[in-house]
């Protein structure tokens, strides 16, 4: 058993105690830390995978920024746990069961049909001198995948935009600048041009 | 030589003039219409007459030749075409004179009828069509001729739409027609089916591949491919000739004008049939099932019909009747391979019977539209040149020695006497008895309506509704032209009325009044001589050569086993020869017997025939009702399709289309829907769940497999 | 050298995890979200495996794409419950059946 595998295993033991804290948890500020947890240990799992670039990814991105947000968010929101504990440990068998189900069928898929075992194991590149796995996935990015990455960014910013439309409100009394406003007003809302006859020095008062 | 042209004009100019009279009726008016109608027709007869000539005396080849080709489909050509050989030219000859008659006589008969030129240009029509019928040198064109003269048949019996029973009449006859012409069209596919063409002489060389086949119309029976075919085209002759069991619509047909009955009901179109089987000879020649069918049905028509004639007192259904008995005789002459013998019975029926009924319809016109025998008689003083001509008919059909239908007639039951197919025993006691019938009934006829006393200035109120009062399209007015009456009775006594009559009948032109009886117009009068000239004569002229010579050789095609008129032909010595051999014979008795009888029961004790219907009195209704065939078709064939349909509308349309198909989806969508938004809980997790089941049962799959 | 055997495996034990969290936890919105976000690990896993396998970085590609749209799902996510909270002051699942049929 090499070393990569001994890590392999212990990271893997690790990520599933960690994943069975997460849906375990009764607090979800423990559970959201859980979830760090076990991509943190998936992160260093899949540097063993010889995916370096998608595991830096996986910290900067999804424990840095999206994990964050989660705990924001759990924090932020008032979550009454025993209310939304109810029901837990009635469910506990039914989940357990299906659990069990599916993991005992993807076994029997990847033992008992050999799935994917035909399939000879390419001989490693990334003993090659000066491999990037960083540049060999930018490349193929922004060559064959250039337009499902644009698409990929235009969901990013529509994700941008869609959660500040839907979090955004005005409260009443603020005063805020109103854009449309300024833009569609026309001249003669702004200006009234008043016809007045001369005032005539020592002339008649206008009434 | 024939040249085409003259061919084409023979068919085009009738064709030409119905299209001028049809469409340009009000333009030309009614003068214009029946100038061009008859100008049509007469060119036609005098082109027909001529090709005639050229083939008779100057030996002109037969003219064989496709004159447009319609379509081609899988290697079947369909075409128009032309095939004129001394069957074809007699039949042109026929018709066309026949028609040139009965044109020049409706003058006189619808001159006050509204539907002049409408009229005119159906009988012309009708004379293209059978001349396209007679001329064909394929099935193609003579199922297109057969269709047309068809759809002109009940164009012309419902001619007075107004009228119930006529229309009755018209969708009855076009309904029976319908059968026989499906059997036709079997008949031509499977022609078309075994030999792969549709033109005459390819068929006929080409027939022992048709004999050659079998084919399984019931399981475990196997049939002559050539019987199935030659019964099938019969049926159709059936439809067409008015053959037991589709004999029905021709008696109704009588609700049509009087000159179409001559000229469609009795002298041309209903010969058809026969034509058609004669021409088909070479292949009923292959089948003697059929020939017994054929003469089977013949013979039963010629009897059973001919007693129908012998009660009823409509002028016109006693021709009919009469018409349908000699179409059975013609018919038992293509039984028993005499085709000639039925061609050429053909040939003189046509002519006589022509005469008879357009005499019947001048008797009409004299009676001011009434048509019920018992409100004639002793007519013969007042309408001389109708009665003589009558009589002469008269004659023609019981085959008086020397007129021409008793050549026809006599040489016929010669033939059926001397066959000896299956059925040929009971066809020849049919025919033989038929005889004294037909001499009973025709005489009848004439003794009721130009003999005994003047019964038409009886009063009479309710009794003419009785006349038809046994049929079953009858109503009150049935018998009568309420169109025409009034006028046309007023425009005749105008012209020939007796001076002294003329102030009463024109006062007095009701329904029930006495009426003044008086001579045909001489548009009327002319082709009544005209044609009893033929009836006379033409029997003793043409039986030779048609016969027992060779007119039609090459044309018709006799089994030497079958050939009865060969055998009567080596005793042939000339028509007196022939006459006087008839008086060694019993069937010439039997008709004057049946002439003493008529004499007898309406001349001499007039009393009697009352007395007689009432002592046989469920006989007397047998006939009367017409031996229920139109019952039976009612209860069986009218009632079953109605009740099929109402089966099919309750089951099919309610209960299936609308209940089950258009409200039944609208129910089970809504059902569906009612179970489908139960599922809907709106919880995430019962969503997820079915998900989670859904990959569960995706992978059992995968991994069961 | 890692099987590719026991990677799937351990993808197929987070996903079952994953899914029976959902059981467990599916009152609370959050957490499910954070389920889900469990599952994507585990299919992410089966991407990358079977990309080392057959030497082919597509597979590594298409992981980068599951991240992007997995973080604009819980960003939206996310904003969809803030706004929620703020209405219902809630975010027990068994109260949001406004969709229900």
């Amino acid at each position: 058993m090499s070393i990569t595998e001994i890590l392999f295993y212990a990271f893997s033991g690790v990520l599933l105690v960690s994943a069975i804290g997460v849906i375990t948890a009764r607090n979800p500020v423990h559970a959201a830390l859980f979830l760090v947890f076990s991509f943190f240990n998936s992160a260093v799992l899949w540097i063993l995978l010889e995916a370096e670039f998608l595991a830096i990814v996986l910290v900067l991105v999804y424990v840095g920024a999206v994990m964050v947000l989660f705990l924001f968010v759990v924090m932020m929101l008032d979550v009454k746990i025993a209310e939304v504990r109810e029901g837990f440990t009635r469910y506990a068998p039914l989940g357990i069961l299906i659990a069990l189900i599916v993991v005992a069928e993807i076994g029997s898929v990847v033992f008992v049909k050999t799935l994917g075992q035909e399939v000879t194991p390419v001989t490693q590149v990334a003993a090659e001198a000066g491999y990037s796995n960083t540049g060999a996935l930018g490349e193929l990015l922004y060559t064959k995948y250039l337009y499902p990455f644009e698409l990929a960014a235009v969901i990013l910013l529509l994700a941008i935009v869609a959660a500040i439309v839907l979090t955004m409100r005005r409260r009443a009394g603020l005063k805020q600048q109103d854009i449309g406003a300024q833009v569609s007003v026309r001249a003669q809302d702004r200006i009234r041009v008043v016809k007045m006859p001369p005032v005539i020095e020592g002339g008649e008062k206008q009434s | 030589m024939i040249s085409q042209s003259v061919l084409l004009t023979i068919v085009l100019a009738p064709l030409l003039a119905a299209i001028l009279a049809g469409l340009a009726g009000k333009v030309i008016g009614r003068a214009g219409a029946h100038t061009v109608t008859i100008a049509g027709v007469a060119i036609a007869f005098g082109l027909s007459a001529y090709v005639l000539k050229l083939l008779l005396v100057d030996g002109a080849p037969i003219v064989n030749q496709t004159v447009y080709t319609w379509l081609v489909s899988d290697g079947i050509r369909m075409e128009v075409g032309f095939l004129v050989d001394n069957l074809s030219a007699m039949m042109m000859t026929v018709v066309t004179f026949v028609s040139l008659c009965v044109h020049v006589y409706t003058i006189g008969y619808m001159k006050e009828d509204p539907g002049y030129q409408r009229f005119f240009a159906y009988i012309s029509l009708f004379t293209f069509s059978m001349l396209m019928l007679v001329m064909s040198n394929n099935f193609m064109q003579l199922f297109f001729g057969w269709e047309a003269v068809g759809v002109v048949s009940y164009l012309l019996i419902g001619f007075w739409y107004t009228r119930p029973s006529a229309i009755f009449a018209n969708l009855k006859a076009f309904l029976v027609n319908r059968v026989g012409d499906f059997g036709f069209v079997l008949g031509i596919a499977g022609v078309a089916y075994y030999t792969g063409s549709l033109d005459y002489a390819t068929v006929f060389d080409a027939r022992d591949a048709i004999v050659a086949n079998t084919m399984e119309i019931f399981p475990g029976v196997e049939w002559q491919a050539i019987t199935v075919v030659c019964i099938c085209l019969f049926v159709g002759a059936m439809g067409k000739s008015a053959q037991v069991p589709l004999h029905v619509w021709l008696p109704d047909s009588m609700e049509g004008p009087t000159p179409i009955s001559a000229l469609i009901h009795a002298a041309t179109m209903v010969t058809a049939g026969i034509f058609m089987v004669a021409r088909m000879s070479p292949l009923f020649e292959l089948s003697e099932v059929a020939l017994s069918t054929v003469l089977v049905i013949g013979a039963t028509t010629a009897f059973f019909m001919g007693l129908l004639g012998l009660v009823n007192n409509d002028i016109k259904r006693v021709v009919a009747y009469s018409t349908l008995s000699q179409l059975g005789y013609m018919t038992v002459a293509l039984g028993v391979s005499a085709y000639a013998g039925a061609l050429f019975h053909l040939m003189t029926h046509a002519f006589f019977k022509a005469l008879l009924f357009l005499a019947a319809g001048s008797v009409i016109i004299g009676m001011h539209h009434e048509q019920d025998m018992r409100k004639m008689g002793g007519l013969k003083k007042y309408m001389p040149i109708t009665y003589w001509t009558s009589a002469i008919g008269t004659l023609a059909l019981i085959g008086f020695p020397g007129t021409s239908g008793f050549f026809s007639k006599d040489a016929l039951i010669e033939a059926v006497h001397a066959s000896h197919i299956p059925g040929a025993t009971y066809a020849y006691w049919c025919v033989f008895l038929g005889v004294f019938i037909t001499a009973f009934y025709s005489f009848r006829l004439v003794f009721m309506t130009f003999h005994g006393p003047e019964r038409f200035r009886e009063v009479s109120h309710e009794s003419h509704g009785e006349s038809n009062s046994t049929h079953l399209t009858s109503d009150a007015d049935a018998g009568h032209e309420p169109d025409t009456h009034a006028d046309h009775g007023a425009a005749a006594h105008g012209h020939h009325a007796p001076a002294g009559a003329h102030a009463v009948a024109h006062d007095d032109h009701g329904h029930h009044g006495p009426v003044e009886p008086h001579e045909s117009p001489w548009v009327v009068t002319l082709p009544l001589i005209l044609l009893a000239i033929p009836s006379l004569f033409i029997g003793a002229v043409t039986i030779g050569p048609m016969l027992f010579g060779d007119f039609f050789n090459g044309v018709l095609f006799v089994n030497e086993e079958h050939n009865v008129l060969g055998h009567i032909g080596e005793e042939w010595h000339g028509p007196l020869g022939f006459i006087l051999h008839a008086f060694q014979q019993p069937a010439i008795y039997l008709a004057f017997a049946g002439w003493a009888a008529a004499w007898f029961l309406y001349i001499k004790r007039p009393d009697l025939p009352a007395v007689i219907a009432g002592k046989f009195s469920a006989l007397y209704h047998l006939f009367a009702k017409k031996f229920y065939f139109d019952e039976i078709y009612q209860a069986v064939f009218a009632r079953g399709s109605v009740g099929l349909g109402t089966a099919l509308w309750r089951v099919g349309d309610v209960a299936l289309i609308d209940g089950a198909a258009v409200n039944g989806s609208a129910r089970a969508v809504g059902w569906l829907s009612g179970v489908m938004r139960r599922l809907q809980s709106g919880y995430l997790y019962h969503y997820a769940f079915a998900m989670i089941i859904g990959l569960s049962v995706l992978l059992a799959w995968y991994v069961l497999r | 050298m890692i099987s590719l055997n026991f990677v799937l495996m351990l993808a197929g034990i987070l996903f079952a995890l994953s899914v029976a969290g959902i059981f467990l936890n599916r009152k609370n919105v959050i957490l499910l979200l954070m389920c889900i976000e469990l599952m994507l690990l585990a299919v992410n896993f089966n991407f990358i495996a079977f990309a080392r396998q057959l030497g082919d970085l597509g597979g590594q590609v298409f992981v980068f794409f599951i991240l992007t749209v997995a973080a604009a799902e819980s960003a939206i996510g996310l904003a969809i419950l803030v706004v929620l909270f703020r209405e219902r002051k809630s975010i027990n699942v068994e109260q949001l059946d406004t969709m229900k049929g």
